[in-house]
């Protein structure tokens, strides 16, 4: 069985993200980028199922600029075996890049499509669900645990209130949350090794799907700042600050 | 020319962000506190294959070059640990070249290897308390014995050998005075730090407190004819090509732990608020940094030219010699601002940076002081009189 991983390049999450003066969008300029931690945990499993004997291949992909074949590096010096890139420099919405994963699922044909729940930097958190709707597979999203068992995987489920187990026919969609594995680090034997996997090179046209976006970002801005506390003398001085200042009750 | 890293060195660079990414601010802080070596970083640095970045493939290391090891050496540095990460692991990775360049084959697989996986750890005895900078003048000694050697003498300032099974010794195996050149006549050896034979004490010092240095009096230390690297007699010779190279990773550090005192004092620049406006807002603040962004980017281009050099086979003294010169200089600049930047804060271990001013001053000390590198640069480029 063959395992896909998408893998997105996203602002590095310790990086305190900057609104653009326009307000037009995040500055991303000389900032520092990574692989999205939620797809880190999906190459990790796809890679502890490889190493376990249930799956053969693991094969990343990303859509985006050309810089995210360094994320696809990454994805190659974890243990994926190759490396897919779709260049498109625009941005590309969650049904755009739904779309796209599904014709590379047509050509690779993988038993399980493993992404992460969500991405870091717009959390959308609808690819997965999307992919799962086009190919009308069935879909395990925010797994904390995925096993696979003969021509079907069982995926635990971090739900509201606790947890539920589905099992699912595979070939078969299934997003990661956080708790479903520690991922590695890049090794330098492995980045040594990573330098001689392939790394295809694609463009949107080649899948022949319409990249233009339907939504329009009006306006971003910083979320409020926080107020410093204030420690008040008495009772009835909370109360009367309750009353007057934030007039809650 | 190009300036650009290319794919596999960003990818380096990459992963040692990761390797280094657990260990926050927190750790160094109580590290330098506390003391006692960070082992839980030398290990997640072992376990990622990195002390073999610069090995041979032969014994499972990359094989690459002081380039590539001088950018994972400043990233670790700048990852937050300073030298007192930089010097935990330091010299593992370039410090055992001579065994790499004159070690016998048997030597390599027998030496290297248990470095490369983090199982042994190597220590760097080379300067003597009554020798200091006049490395020649070097009175340890090394006797022939039937089936070896018998080592005597005195070691300072010899870092990590509170925790290292291994030491790199130089030693005179013939006295001064029969030697036609001062530089002749000394031996290098890797054996056994045997507490038995060699009596190691611990330093107090200024800073890194981390990474141990050390007194060692060595007595009747008996060393087999197995740990002589390469010829007897040529030892100063294999130390003296490594000087270079390890110029170049001390100036990475030092870069690295410039940019990080940099980065702290930039960030609160940007946030204090005093006379209702941020301090960084005012020119005085804003223009010493500038600065040092300016002065470390400088240096750090000259510690690049002088890894290409190294790599590329061609002589690269000058710049090795220059980029460790300017790198310290730059750093230790960089810290004092960064520490003046905080104003009463900086002065407050919680805040790193003057943890940072006092691990900046070893790059202007060691390995090599900043006056003997102006008296290299004014006597061997400048091709003025020798001045001592
Ligand atoms: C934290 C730390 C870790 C170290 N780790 C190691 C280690 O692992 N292994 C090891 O072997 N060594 C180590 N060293 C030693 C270091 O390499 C030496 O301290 C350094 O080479 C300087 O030698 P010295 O201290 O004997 O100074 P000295 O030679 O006594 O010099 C004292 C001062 O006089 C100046 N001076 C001397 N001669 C001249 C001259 N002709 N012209 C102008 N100025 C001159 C020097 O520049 C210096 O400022 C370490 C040192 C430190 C501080």
């Amino acid at each position: 069985m063959k395992i896909l991983v998408p893998v997105k390049r996203v602002i590095d999450y310790n990086v305190k993200a900057r609104v653009k003066a326009d307000n037009t969008g995040i500055d991303l300029a000389n900032v520092k980028m990574s692989m999205n931690p939620f797809d880190e945990i999906a190459v990790e499993e796809a890679l502890q199922k490889k190493e376990s004997g249930e799956a053969e291949e693991v094969i990343a992909v990303s859509i985006g600029p050309s810089q995210c074949q360094e994320t696809l590096r990454t994805a190659l010096a974890m243990g994926a075996d190759r490396a897919i890139l779709i260049e498109e420099d625009s941005d590309v919405e969650p049904l755009v890049v739904a779309k796209l994963l599904k014709a590379v699922v047509d050509e690779e044909q993988p038993g399980l499509v493993i992404l992460g729940k969500q991405a870091i930097d717009d959390d959308s958190n609808q690819t997965g669900q999307m992919l799962a709707a086009l190919l009308g597979w069935p879909q395990g999203t925010f797994a904390s645990e995925v096993k696979l068992a003969g021509d079907k995987v069982e995926v635990t489920r971090e739900v509201d209130g606790g947890l539920e187990t589905v099992a699912l026919n595979l070939p078969a969609i299934v997003t990661t949350d956080l708790r479903l594995n520690e991922p590695r680090y890049a090794t330098l034997p492995n980045i040594m090794k990573a330098k001689k996997k392939p790394l295809d090179t694609k463009t949107v046209g080649d899948y022949g799907v319409d990249v233009t976006p339907r939504l329009t970002t009006l306006y971003v801005a910083e979320p409020a700042k926080r107020e410093a506390g204030i420690i008040v003398e008495s009772v009835e001085e909370l109360v009367q600050k309750l009353k007057d200042e934030a007039g809650v009750i | 020319m190009d300036f650009a890293l290319n794919d596999q060195q960003q990818d380096i660079v990459r992963a040692i962000e990761s390797v280094c990414a657990p260990f926050d601010d927190a750790y160094w802080l109580e590290r330098d506190r506390e003391g006692g070596f960070p082992e839980a970083f030398v290990q997640a640095v072992a376990d990622g294959g990195w002390l073999g970045i610069a090995m041979p493939e032969s014994v499972g290391g990359a094989g690459l070059g002081i380039t590539e090891a001088a950018l994972m050496m400043h990233t670790i540095a700048k990852s937050g640990g300073g030298f007192s990460a930089a010097s935990a692991v330091h010299m593992n990775i370039f410090g055992l070249k001579p065994i790499m360049v004159h070690g016998t084959e048997e030597q390599q697989q027998r030496m290297l290897v248990p470095v490369l996986k983090g199982e042994e750890r190597a220590c760097f005895a080379v300067t003597e308390p009554d020798a200091g900078l006049n490395t020649t003048a070097l009175q340890t000694r090394a006797d022939r014995t039937n089936d070896g050697y018998v080592i005597n003498g005195k070691k300072v300032w010899t870092s990590t050998a509170q925790i290292a099974d291994k030491m790199l010794i130089l030693v005179r195996t013939t006295p001064r005075e029969e030697c036609e050149r001062p530089a002749d006549g000394m031996s290098l050896f890797y054996t056994k730090l045997d507490r038995d034979r060699v009596d190691v004490r611990e330093i107090e010092k200024m800073g890194r407190k981390a990474v141990d240095s050390n007194e060692m009096f060595i007595d009747n230390l008996e060393v087999p004819y197995e740990d002589l690297i390469g010829e007897e007699g040529k030892g100063f010779k294999y130390i003296f090509d490594g000087f270079n190279p390890e110029r170049i990773l001390i100036a990475a550090e030092c870069i690295g732990l410039g940019q990080l005192a940099l980065s702290k004092a930039a960030n609160y620049a940007g946030e204090r608020v005093v006379f209702d406006r941020p301090i960084g807002q005012n020119q005085a603040i804003q223009h010493p940094l500038a600065q040092d962004w300016m002065a470390l980017e400088s240096a750090f281009l000259l510690v690049m030219k002088a890894a290409w050099l190294y790599d590329t086979g061609q002589s690269c003294a000058a710049e090795a010699n220059a980029a460790k010169y300017m790198a310290a200089e730059a750093a230790y600049k960089a810290c004092q601002n960064a520490v003046m930047t905080h104003g009463g804060f900086g002065y407050a271990k919680e805040f790193h940076v003057e943890r940072y001013l006092r691990e900046s001053l070893i790059g202007r000390i060691a390995p090599i002081s900043a006056q003997l590198i102006q008296n290299f640069i004014a006597e061997r480029v400048l091709g003025l009189p020798k001045s001592y």
